[in-house]
């Protein structure tokens, strides 16, 4: 049983890439040392999705895939929010989801980074602001950074990730 | 069943699969149904229309006849603005005449259920989105969720887990609620909606050619079979010939889509048992694939491949060949990978007899598509009803017998490799000439359908065209209404830690459910 398993494992090998995002930055190392200057330890960040297609959630989850190598650089999404560093919010949202994206919010311990994910957690996206929609997420909460794309890709994510905490960082030392 | 037995006034409709409609009156559609509930039909889907101002219909359709489709419209009396139920014949009608009610006002008579669906208590129980005066846009009310009448179940034990709708992973929004017994669920209560968003009232403020790219954004994982069931819709409305090729491309990114899904799935299932490596090695496979989507169909999820007339752009022989290549290598490594699966002792004791929907439970509730095919209902709208270019070629259904979770990772299997077989083919002898047909963006008014087997399973759209070429409504129905009602049932005897393994076998849409 463990034989095929073992020979799979060795045969794909790593492959893991350097992230594109290092490219003003010397390695991935960086990164790390990045984050953790900024926070002192790793990144943990709580996804919401608030009324999303399901797309941004598909380049999310595959952020995780070992091409990009997400824990590697300290990366970390966690289920609780008062675990989180930074809350990642994708989707228009929707009325029905907006009481439980303010719960998950409040949960989160200060200071905290509001991320919004897609065009529809910018200003509604395609399905803009109706009697079930309230567009994007800063009708609700205070966004920090914003990353465009339907749905944006997951390297492209990554880079608006790493910003997000730089921006954070130039606020907090200004 | 013979369409002559209903004894109804039928007319073809145009379309690219069998489909009759009639006008009935409240007996007829009460009939009709019991009818086809006898017979062992299938509800398709359920909707209503404001036709004009105050004239209100409700419409159903039914497959008859693996395939063959009747399209049942009611006209409702103004006054009442009721409609006889027929969720006590077909249950999963229940919950389309919940949303029936809170998008129209229209009363679904005699339904023991009468819930709201999609109305949390973010607009007021006497507003009705999809009336023709109302704009859609309106918003200012108080944001007062209501406190939603779950089913509660009583005796000594037994307590609730309530899950969601923000749920422990990156997945979507819906709420869970576990009457359990120590460990083993007694009922499930599933509360949807979270993501309702307006879509069919949006429709109705964009014009019909760019319909497609709103249907696409319907489920972001079925964007090609979203946004064809769409374009099929209205290209037989407007009469409109498809270039061979274009069709043949359409069906290369549907069943791209569909190992896609899969592969993630595939997965997804093993890590929620436990099995990371699996996990780890299919993701790769996924990024893979949705990396060779991006270099040849422009998105890795080919959002806005399919639009109307045709594809978006063309390939060349170097495209082909990297698909086909791919293909081979994604199939090694597939065959690989279902062997681990296969020999893995502890993988398949939470597998097997985990998440049982047997075959008879599966008919009588309407279990459709990829979770249909694993409870042994042998249908697949490829193989129905094919339409270019899946008339071309014998498309193999996957079958299963035990419903469990198992035979649904069996079933995705057999279908990844079934699908990398057509891609071949399909690239293989790809039709030269235009990809797109010459495009105009008005036609005349109408109605027209589209139905598209998605990877989870039949993607179904009705659409009213204006003369001034706009949307006057469009209801596209996602095969999750059918299913998410048999995982309520699926779950039932089992420990609550297997619902993650049993409800990712399934993997049912939310967004594309909520609208």
């Amino acid at each position: 049983m463990m034989w095929p398993l073992i020979r799979q494992i060795s045969k794909v090998g790593i492959r893991t890439e350097t992230p594109p995002v290092a490219q003003d930055l010397e390695d991935a190392g960086r990164i790390h040392d990045e984050i953790r200057r900024i926070l002192g330890r790793a990144l943990t960040i709580r996804e919401v999705d608030a009324g999303s297609c399901n797309g941004c959630e598909l380049e999310l989850n595959a952020l995780g895939n070992l091409y990009y190598n997400l824990e590697g650089l300290g990366i970390k999404f966690v289920a609780s929010p008062r675990h989180a560093d930074m809350l990642l919010v994708t989707g228009p949202v929707s009325r029905n989801m907006s009481q439980a994206l303010a719960i998950t919010d409040e949960a989160m311990p200060a200071p905290k980074i509001v991320v919004a994910v897609g065009d529809c957690a910018i200003n509604g996206g395609i399905f803009g602001e109706s009697y079930a929609s309230m567009g994007g997420v800063s009708k609700v909460l205070t966004v920090d950074l914003a990353i465009p794309g339907c749905p944006p890709e997951p390297i492209v994510i990554l880079e608006g990730i790493l910003t997000a905490v730089r921006y954070r960082l130039g606020k907090r030392t200004s | 069943m013979d369409i002559k037995d209903l004894g109804l006034n039928f007319a073809s409709m145009r379309a690219e699969f069998p489909l009759w409609l009639a006008e009935v009156t409240a007996d007829e559609w009460t009939s009709t149904a019991l009818a086809v509930a006898e017979d062992h039909g299938i509800l398709v889907t359920m909707w209503g229309s404001e036709k004009r101002r105050g004239q209100f219909v409700v419409s159903s359709v039914f497959d008859i006849n693996n395939g063959e489709l009747i399209w049942l419209e009611l006209a409702i009396p103004k006054s009442t603005k009721k409609y006889p139920e027929i969720s006590s014949l077909f249950p999963s009608a229940t919950r389309m005449q919940r949303a029936i009610k809170d998008l129209l006002g229209l009363e679904a008579d005699g339904a023991s259920d009468t819930r709201p669906w999609f109305r949390h208590g973010a607009w007021p129980a006497d507003y009705f989105p999809l009336r023709k005066a109302n704009r859609g846009k309106e918003s200012s009310w108080p944001d007062e969720l209501d406190d939603y009448e779950f089913v509660s179940v009583a005796g000594e034990g037994v307590h609730e887990i309530g899950v969601g709708p923000v749920h422990a992973g990156i997945i979507e929004p819906g709420h869970f609620r576990f009457s359990v017994v120590g460990e083993k669920t007694l009922r499930l209560e599933e509360r949807l909606g979270y993501t309702h968003k307006g879509i069919d009232k949006a429709f109705e403020n964009i014009s019909a050619v760019d319909g497609y790219r709103l249907a696409g954004r319907m489920s972001g994982d079925s964007t090609v079979a979203y946004a064809w069931s769409y374009c099929m819709s209205l290209e037989g409305i407007w009469k409109w010939q498809i270039p061979k090729r274009a069709l043949w491309l359409r069906a290369v990114a549907l069943e791209r889509e569909r190992v896609a899904n899969h592969l993630g799935d595939l997965g997804a299932i093993g890590n929620d048992a436990g099995f990371a490596f699996g996990l780890s090695q299919f993701m790769r496979l996924r990024e893979d694939w949705l990396r060779l989507n991006k270099s040849i169909f422009a998105h890795r999820l080919m959002m806005d491949y399919v639009c109307p007339g045709g594809v978006e752009r063309d390939v060349n022989s170097e495209h082909l060949a990297l698909i086909l290549k791919q293909c081979r290598y994604i199939e090694e490594e597939v065959r690989t990978l279902q062997g681990i699966y296969d020999d893995h002792s502890g993988l398949q004791d939470r597998f097997l007899t985990t998440g049982t929907v047997d075959n008879e439970l599966a008919r009588k509730l309407g279990l459709t598509g990829l979770a249909g095919r694993a409870s042994g209902v042998a249908r697949d709208i490829r193989v129905d009803v094919p339409s270019e270019p899946y008339g071309r070629f014998a498309v193999n259904i996957s079958i299963r017998e035990a419903g469990d979770v198992a035979a649904r990772v069996d079933v995705r299997f057999d279908e990844v490799y079934e699908s990398l077989r057509l891609i071949r083919y399909l690239v293989d002898n790809l039709p030269n000439g235009a990809i797109r047909r010459e495009f105009v963006r008005r036609g005349p008014a109408g109605s027209g359908a589209g139905w598209i087997e998605g990877w989870r399973g039949g993607i179904f759209t009705a659409l009213d065209v204006d003369s001034s070429g706009q949307i006057a409504r469009c209801h596209v129905h996602d095969p999750s209404w059918q299913n998410w009602p048999v995982l309520e049932y699926a779950v039932i005897g089992d420990i609550v830690p297997d619902f993650p393994l049993i409800n990712k076998s399934f993997n049912l849409s939310y967004s594309g459910h909520d609208r």
